[in-house]
């Protein structure tokens, strides 16, 4: 066959044509999105609806019309009509941030808190070099935090009812969220154990802590230990409250991952005693880490449930920021304000939360290496 | 109050069995710590709040300021435990407050049943009604098959419910936990009425923005003499709580205030004002303390009246009348036993 018979031969691809108008950019995107059926097309004119009627005023409530100089609640109300009174956050919101803490010794909750990022690093970041080493150091941080923000040797002691504010809601998110873990991951190998004493009072414990709720854990914290201890022995009420909201946290956190040991198929285990390996041997190098992946989301739950949970303490007098709303409302300058100061605890911890619940996402898309 | 007298009676026994030997007294448990702990109110308007400083003010916080001056020389040297409706009488009855100053209602069970000493009563108070004036109600008794907004834990709850009987009509309660909940649900229409003592009925329609939309009922159903309070066991340290409220009444009463007490010391002709201030006799050292024990606490936070004007008086927005609170003399009911 000669190449004369072909009256066209294509030497190069044809160039493509764009995607029908209307398929593609912002125009479909909205019709592939929000306006694909009936349906959906009703629940977004309702949205909109919805999010036109209250953002603007909003808005308005929040930044428009509001007033940060003011030194009462009258004073506001004589400013503006319908706007947020922000000047109580202004004049008290180193109260929410610290407490009653002394002003001139901030520096030490503040450096307790960088601390606590810079001993996070390493056990977030896996990449870093000489992680071992890095996460003795992360070891000591409750130490030096607890240095630093009650002092003693050589630091101004500052004593417990001084704490609170965002300042205590950390102390016992933090230690609570720290030592639920390791105590967790015991406690649910106990329970999945074969030894008959360490599993019953695996069990004795998880379904008492369960069984109970945890105001009734902080009412003991607070009243009973106090008849129980003998007098003179004063055991600190933070220290208490943390002990309680930590094993409370731990008998959940046990729950969650006994449930990721559940989910490995029992050939992992086999696996594991196939090649030698010894119990702990095998829970650190197969299980652990594959039960904990799946956990992920259930602990981070836990983490976040607790750290809300923490503003329980209120009903135990400690001045948490729910804690300090009363006696800033007491205040006859500020008496008959509540939702701005309602708006700016839940700005906290919406910030904590939410940063949270990120990094959990983060963590399982990196660890999602599974075949599915 | 009824769902705590149990567990609190049953706390207040082990403290007894636990505490009776080991108890020196409390006064010396005091000195040696060098801070008065005393339970406050989470918050109430005039009576416990903070100020921008993150000091605590009040009525109450004034009276645990001038029994640390006595005790101790300085009003300043106090721990504040606020504390709530429920959490009040534990900390008291286990040893971690040595002293209970929170608008709290003399009554003869926690006298006698949860074994309390009251010291006297501070403030007379008495559980009112507040409505809507829209509502068109002018008598407690109109009232027939209302919604009521009731703190729980307290003994207003009790006496709404005495007060309903007795006059053979029904309601309905919803119950809520704080003073600033009461008022949110009231003000939401949730509850036709908010009832509570009527000086925390004051203060909350004080900060309404439209007060004169609301009026608070004539009738007033209860006796509620709110004072401080200790535990039974130690009557050294009662008596200081006692004769620090009854020396800040008569400092009132013979016209001795912060300004002028050290004046009124060194120059008053009045015996009992001389014996009062430390200026003659050993008064102070038969409970344990200086002679001058009241001068430094009168000096530290007034006399009665003036703490009263400063926190709940007409010239605040609590704005509260004397009435019953003024002295025996102006035709009150704050009546202090002689200092003699």
């Amino acid at each position: 066959m000669s190449e004369t018979n072909f009256a066209f031969v294509a030497t190069s691809d044809k160039p493509q044509l764009p995607a029908p108008k209307g398929t593609t950019g912002a125009i479909g995107w909205v019709r592939e999105n929000l306006f694909s059926s009936p349906m959906n097309t009703f629940l977004t004119l309702l949205s909109l609806f919805v999010v036109y009627s209250t953002v603007p005023g909003l808005v308005n409530w929040a930044f428009v019309n509001s007033v940060w100089n003011a030194n009462s609640l009258d004073e506001c109300r004589a400013l503006t009509e319908n706007g947020a009174c922000w000047g109580v956050v202004r004049e008290r919101y180193h109260q929410f941030l610290f407490g009653f803490y002394p002003s001139e010794l901030y520096w030490r909750p503040i450096l307790a808190f960088a601390l606590l990022f810079v001993a996070l690093v390493p056990a977030l970041w896996d990449g870093m070099p000489k992680r071992g080493l890095a996460l003795m150091g992360s070891m000591t941080f409750p130490f030096v935090a607890f240095w630093l923000i009650w002092g003693g040797f050589g630091l101004e002691p500052v004593s417990s009812t001084q704490l609170g504010g965002l300042l205590l809601t950390m102390i016992i998110g933090v230690s609570g969220i720290s030592f639920s873990l390791p105590i967790g991951i015991v406690l649910a190998l106990s329970r999945s154990s074969n030894l008959p004493i360490v599993k019953s009072l695996a069990v004795i414990f998880i379904e008492f802590i369960r069984g109970v709720p945890l105001i009734t854990l902080l009412f003991v914290a607070h009243v009973l230990l106090n008849y129980f201890l003998p007098k003179g022995v004063n055991f600190d009420i933070v220290l208490r409250v943390v002990i309680m909201v930590t094993l409370f946290a731990s008998a959940y956190m046990a729950e969650v991952i006994r449930g990721g040991l559940a989910a490995l198929p029992k050939g992992q285990y086999e696996a594991a005693d196939a090649l030698g390996l010894g119990y702990w041997q095998s829970m650190r190098l197969i299980i652990l880490p594959q039960a904990l992946k799946i956990s992920i989301p259930g602990i981070v739950n836990t983490f976040i449930g607790l750290f809300k949970d923490t503003t329980l303490v209120l009903i135990i007098g400690l001045m948490d920021p729910l804690g300090l709303v009363a006696p800033t409302l007491a205040d006859q300058r500020w008496n008959g304000i509540v939702v701005e100061l309602y708006a700016f605890i839940a700005f906290m911890f919406f910030i904590f939360c939410f940063a949270m619940s990120r990094y959990s996402m983060y963590l399982e898309r990196k660890l999602h290496t599974g075949h599915r | 109050m009824k769902k705590m007298i149990l567990p609190v009676a049953l706390g207040a026994a082990f403290a007894a069995t636990s505490l009776s030997a080991a108890t020196a007294g409390t006064l010396e448990d005091v000195q040696e710590r060098g801070t008065l702990r005393c339970a406050v109110s989470t918050g109430l308007a005039g009576f416990s709040y903070t100020d921008e400083n993150g000091k605590w003010q009040g009525f109450d916080v004034d009276y645990c300021r001038a029994v640390a001056a006595a005790v101790l020389g300085d009003a300043d040297a106090v721990e504040f435990s606020p504390t709530t409706g429920k959490t009040r009488f534990t900390a008291l009855a286990s040893g971690e407050v040595d002293i209970l100053s929170r608008n709290t209602t003399w009554t003869y069970s926690r006298d006698a049943d949860l074994k309390f000493t009251f010291l006297g009563v501070s403030y007379y108070d008495g559980q009112g009604f507040m409505v809507k004036k829209s509502l068109g109600v002018t008598s407690a008794k109109e009232l027939d098959g209302a919604t009521v907004c009731i703190q729980t834990g307290t003994t207003t709850e009790l006496n709404l419910s005495d007060y309903f009987t007795a006059e053979g009509m029904s309601y309905e309660p919803l119950s809520i936990e704080t003073n600033t909940e009461g008022r949110a649900n009231y003000l939401a229409d949730a509850c036709d009425v908010y009832t509570t003592d009527a000086s925390g009925l004051a203060a909350s329609r004080a900060t309404f923005e439209n007060a004169a939309d609301h009026i608070i009922l004539p009738e007033i159903i209860s006796k509620e003499p709110l004072g401080p309070l200790v535990r039974h066991g130690d009557d050294q340290w009662a008596d200081i709580g006692r004769w620090v409220l009854n020396a800040m009444k008569i400092a009132e009463e013979k016209g001795i205030t912060a300004a002028n007490a050290d004046e009124m010391a060194a120059t008053s002709k009045d015996p009992e004002v001389k014996r009062l201030l430390g200026a003659s006799g050993e008064m102070g050292a038969a409970i344990g303390l200086n002679n001058d024990f009241a001068l430094v606490a009168i000096k530290a936070v007034g006399n009665y009246g003036e703490s009263f004007e400063r926190h709940l008086g007409t010239q605040t927005k609590v704005n509260l009348a004397r009435g019953l609170n003024a002295v025996w003399t102006e035709g009150g009911l704050q009546y202090a036993p002689p200092f003699r």
